[in-house]
């Protein structure tokens, strides 16, 4: 659980999960084109990211595909949330989702 | 293009009971909240999901099975058109000794672009999987994941 912590504890590793989440499975190129960041540094935080299983690789050919992991994410989440709060938080966090959209 | 997602959780078990608990039905039904699976998981059986008042809510039929280590159902939504209407999706899992620990890799995913079954199971199989990893470390399911009684 440290290793998830820590790993989510860098901005430009919660925007490749946040990447990977808007779409799934992309290769270090293609998440290269997105980040303004060194491949070197890319390749750095997907090590780590993998670490904490927060991403999954796998190869596919020559490439390497990502794909985002979200059940330590959620492991974490269930261990302080219970049975009946799920339902109330997922309410809330819903009304926060709308009440601060810009549109 | 097609649609896949891959999970991946690490289990203090065995790989003998890490199996029995994604082949045996009753186990099943502890962490699927309330969900089962019947089949008689060898290639070319029936494959069915169902919900816990006896609704089929996928079916398919098992491909390959080499137990403990993989096992893949070919996999259809039966209960949202809308879903069914997008054909065979298809689910492996991958059971590894990793150290003291077991991996359990699922791989879901379907020959079509921004499925949506691929999009509707993504919520669900993050919460399976922790419940899975508790009930086998702990003895117990995530709170809810199962509706049977407390003894």
């Amino acid at each position: 659980m440290d290793a998830v912590f820590k790993a989510l504890a860098d901005p430009s590793r919660r925007r490749l999960l946040d990447r990977l989440h808007a779409r799934n499975g992309q290769t270090l190129s293609e998440l290269c084109a997105e980040m303004d960041m060194t491949r070197q540094a890319v390749t750095k935080h997907l090590a780590i990211l993998e670490e904490a299983n927060l991403v999954v690789a796998v190869r596919e050919g020559r490439e390497k595909r990502h794909f985002l992991n979200p059940v330590p994410i959620n492991d974490i989440a269930e261990r302080w949330i219970g049975k009946y709060e799920r339902g109330r938080l997922r309410a809330l966090a819903d009304l926060k989702k709308n009440l601060e959209r810009e549109d | 293009m097609s649609s896949q997602y891959v999970y991946v959780t690490y289990i203090r078990t065995t790989p003998q009971k890490l199996w029995e608990a994604l082949t045996t039905p009753e186990f099943i039904k502890r962490y699927w909240f309330g969900m089962t699976q019947e089949s008689g998981w060898v290639p070319g059986a029936a494959w069915t999901m169902k919900f816990a008042d006896g609704r089929v809510a996928d079916a398919g039929e098992i491909l390959e099975s080499d137990p403990p280590r993989r096992l893949v159902i070919r996999w259809r939504n039966e209960f949202r058109p809308e879903l069914k209407e997008e054909g065979w999706s298809r689910c492996v899992y991958t059971l590894e000794q990793d150290g003291e620990v077991m991996k359990l890799t699922v791989t879901h995913s379907i020959d079509k672009e921004k499925a949506k079954l691929i999009e509707a199971v993504s919520g669900g199989w993050p919460r399976v999987l922790s419940s899975l990893k508790s009930l086998l470390e702990t003895g117990e399911g995530m709170p809810g994941s199962h509706n049977a009684p407390k003894t």
